[in-house]
């Protein structure tokens, strides 16, 4: 049997991406024993992909702008089955942790009086994603990371977990290996700081990086956690879709939050038509308005009279709509639709949209600045996740905490852009704080069982010494294919049990995967493992799924077209149970009296 | 991004490709054949390799959109990011080499070990905002941090300047990534810190002779010597060898 080294620490965290790097710095301030493990090298976490803008109301561009009505966007952009503690924590403290990333080195754009400049996004009522350029990901977590590394930190770079440890029901630690020369480690840990983001590497064409495998879901689901919320998985309305090998590639929302227009191979701006009749009266009535708000935000103008263009309408709304004019035939050649910001001066384009602009010019030869792009929808988030405490961010099991895209919770049925990277630091923080409350009250390392390591190790080695058994990659292609025909935007029952049903053989050859070559960087004895989490979320995906008869938010049901107003104090949880996945209905807290008054008001008067 | 199976597209042809397969320097070169599809990039063929022939082949990447700086490699002698560099770039007959970054260690195949350049960031004084600073910044006195702060971090100007390939000078130079990361928070309009004896006595800035390969192999377009290292040079120069200058610093404290 192999041996594995023991590091031992206050708190560990698991992911160093946006939450789990600010979780690691709170924690580290307040005087803990910080480990921090990242699956990449430190700073490439999927973080630094985001693009247009952290949504905070800081009322820097209009002075309108306030928490409250950032809560009301958030809840009315989630279909209100956010967790309202959540949405509300949310949008108090975004401001104050963006200027606390100011304060560490962070350089935003900025309006013409100093001020941080922030942008319009889809859901939100008013310019609220301070930003830069469309990098805003990269400012975020190579600010963290700068902050991190003079912090004293710990950090273990390259390492992926395969399983927590508990001593009874509370956390104990983790066991996992170094992708470097395949060494094992164990941490030991008074708390453990869950923040691995999300799973889109289950399905086959998405914006998310390699790491996105479900690590920290399954991770959760298999020491006891629940998982809420697993239904609502969110199509970005505008990834790339030529060529083969860049499609689902992200083109930030920012391109319409500057102006960006839609149109099918008709030349028909189709969103006009797409707008919730209930929402209508929030967006422009015609191109007229449209341009008029356009031309204000263009002459740098900071409040506008005009309401936002459609193409402004939550990300649910709009990829229903992409995919809904390609299947009726409107689509553009490559079977997206048109994207068009080349209607405004060139330089203003790549200065707003840098990377945007080189993204199209060097991969696709697409001048973005001359011609539209063509654009169609891409698995981008998932808005279920660990289910956690809105306060302190702990989950069901002791010593056990979770922000980010794998906690659930904050976003309900479907998430505003630029609330994730809000998110990211708000309840990164969060997390720091309530995993050091937790270990401030234990005085020694928990036991790990010695049988339950050599299980792990095992468990990692099979599929090195395995005589036969299927490719992981072949299976990953198996798995891409259950998730696009059973999972996608649009759902009905029989192709979700179909696809359930597909899962359940493709688990069993999961278990029995080979690989060959050693355990020295080798992607794809990785993948094996990744596979199993990404089984794991793709079933609670399935399963969430099928349960929830409407639609609501990111989850369209060809036969339940309706939003069923009983189902909206409910979340789909599933959990662990032997070996099987249970799942059941749980109530959504119920929200303060004067929250509520907030929801209904139409205008929202900020101190 | 994905794996491209959703898209059906007639093969252009294809590509003869060697790779570097190995441990450390005992390494040899591999020859694969690639179909080629429109708009393919070399780390799309590394993947298609390493999902239709040879499932252990090492090879770093994140998100395949230029935007991590994780899949460098040198790729015809040139180094590159792999998510970038179009097949399309190549004549049909030509065979396409691709080896990791020759100035870091070699850990297997294509990924090297970068652990180096992690631990020069820790010997950089952070920002350090002055104490009374009110937060009004206008734009045009960030335009040139922001351009450095564009740094992927993925180490092409690391692998190619020659202090640290040709020379292997990493005990007395830092690098074109550190010299900018130094510069951003030179020039930033509210730090208060002062890096020039660091910079002068152990980054190294008077090691570097201004060749500019750094700034060719830029994949964000950093102007690292003119916009950096430059302005950087000239004030150790003023701090450091300009009597009047260090008689006037004498009087009138700087910043």
């Amino acid at each position: 049997m192999s041996n594995y080294e023991t590091i031992e620490t206050d708190i560990l965290v698991i992911g160093a991406g946006g939450a789990g790097l600010r979780a690691a710095v709170e924690a580290s301030a307040k005087g803990m024993k910080v480990a921090l493990v990242s699956k990449s090298l430190l700073g490439k976490a999927h973080t630094v992909m985001a693009e247009g803008g952290i949504a905070a109301a800081m009322a820097t561009v209009d002075s309108r702008d306030g928490w409250q009505t950032h809560f009301r966007d958030t809840m009315i952009g989630g279909k209100y089955l956010n967790n309202w503690r959540m949405a509300q924590i949310h949008a108090m403290e975004a401001p104050e942790c963006v200027y606390e990333l100011e304060k560490w080195g962070a350089v935003f754009d900025r309006t013409k009086d100093g001020k941080i400049l922030q942008r319009a996004f889809g859901g939100h009522t008013y310019k609220r994603l301070c930003h830069v350029g469309d990098r805003t990901g990269l400012e975020l977590i190579r600010t963290l990371q700068d902050k991190g590394v003079h912090s004293g930190i710990d950090v273990y770079m390259e390492c992926t977990i395969s399983r927590l440890l508990k001593d009874g029901d509370k956390v104990a630690g983790a066991f996992g290996y170094f992708r470097e020369d395949g060494r094992y480690v164990l941490f030991k840990a008074k708390a453990i700081i869950l923040a691995t983001g999300g799973v889109g590497r289950a399905f086959p064409v998405t914006s998310n990086s390699w790491e996105y495998t479900a690590d920290g879901h399954a991770l959760a689901y298999d020491s006891g956690g629940d998982l809420i919320d697993m239904e609502f998985v969110q199509f970005h309305p505008t990834g790339m879709v030529w060529p083969p090998g860049v499609r689902g590639i992200l083109v930030t929302e920012a391109v319409r939050g500057e102006g960006g227009k839609l149109t099918n191979s008709e030349g028909k701006r189709f969103m006009f038509d797409y707008l919730p009749p209930a929402l209508r009266q929030d967006y422009a009535a015609d191109e007229k308005e449209s341009e008029n708000w356009v031309n204000d935000t263009l002459s740098g103008k900071l409040k506008t009279d005009y309401r936002r263009p459609p193409e402004l309408s939550t990300r649910d709304n709009v990829a229903r709509a992409i995919y809904t004019e390609v299947k009726a035939g409107r689509g553009s050649p490559h079977g997206g639709v048109f994207l068009d910001i080349s209607y405004q001066p060139g330089d203003r384009v790549k200065k707003k949209l840098p990377s945007m602009y080189h993204q199209f010019k060097d991969l696709a030869d697409v001048d973005i600045t001359k011609g539209p792009m063509e654009v169609g929808p891409t698995m981008h988030y998932i808005m279920g996740g660990i289910r956690v405490d809105a306060d302190t961010a702990e989950s069901k099991v002791p010593g056990l905490f979770a922000a980010g895209e794998c906690s659930g919770g904050m976003h309900g049925a479907n998430r505003l852009g630029g609330n994730s990277l809000s998110d990211l630091i708000v309840f990164g923080r969060r997390a720091g704080r309530g995993a050091v409350a937790y270990a401030s009250n234990i005085s020694e390392l928990p036991k790990i069982s010695e049988a339950e390591i050599k299980e792990a190790i095992a468990e990692l080695e099979a599929p090195l010494t395995r005589d036969k058994g299927a490719n992981p990659y072949d299976l990953q292609k198996r798995m891409h294919e259950i998730t696009h025909s059973g999972f996608g935007i649009f759902r009905e029952e029989a192709d979700i049990k179909k696809g359930l049903e597909d899962l359940e053989k493709l688990k069993e050859e999961i278990k029995t995967v080979r690989v060959g070559g050693g355990k020295k960087y080798n992607p794809g004895w990785h993948l094996c493992r990744d596979l199993r989490n990404m089984a794991i979320a793709a079933e609670a995906i399935g399963r969430s799924a099928l349960s929830r008869k409407e639609s609501r938010g990111a989850h369209s049901r060809l036969d339940y077209p309706e939003t069923d107003e009983a189902l909206s104090h409910e979340n789909s949880s599933v959990w662990k149970e032997g070996d099987k996945m249970q799942l059941a209905k749980t109530a959504l807290p119920e929200m303060p009296a004067e929250l509520k008054e907030i929801l209904k008001k139409k205008e929202v008067a900020h101190a | 991004m994905h794996s491209g199976t959703t898209t059906s597209e007639a093969k252009l042809r294809n590509a003869k490709m060697k790779v570097y397969r190995g441990e450390g320097k005992d390494g040899t070169f591999k020859s694969y054949t690639v179909p080629v599809e429109a708009g393919m990039v070399v780390l799309d063929a590394i993947h298609y390799i390493q999902r239709e022939i040879d499932p252990d082949l090492a090879v770093r990447w994140n998100c395949k959109a230029a935007k991590c700086g994780s899949c460098s490699a040198e790729v015809n002698g040139r180094p590159s990011l792999m998510c970038k560099t179009r097949m399309e770039g190549f004549a049909e007959d030509q065979e396409i080499e691709v080896q990791p970054l020759q100035t870091f260690p070699i850990i297997r195949d294509l990924v090297c070990d970068v652990s180096w350049n992690f631990e020069q960031n820790k010997r950089i004084k952070p920002f350090t905002p002055k104490p009374d600073a009110d937060w009004t910044i206008y734009q045009e006195d960030i335009e040139r941090v922001q351009e450095f702060r564009k740094c992927i971090e993925c180490f092409l100007c690391q692998n190619v300047c020659h202090i640290l390939r040709e020379n292997d000078r990493k005990d007395a130079f830092v690098g074109p990534r550190f010299m900018i990361r130094v510069a951003g928070l030179e020039m930033h309009p509210l730090d208060s810190a002062d890096r020039l004896p660091w910079l002068h006595e152990e980054g190294g800035v008077g090691m570097c002779n201004i060749t500019k390969c750094c700034t060719e192999v830029c994949p964000e377009d950093i102007h690292i010597t003119d916009n950096g290292i430059i302005p950087m040079k000239e004030r150790i120069v003023d701090e450091y060898y300009d009597p009047i200058a260090k008689f006037l610093k004498r009087v009138f404290v700087r910043k």
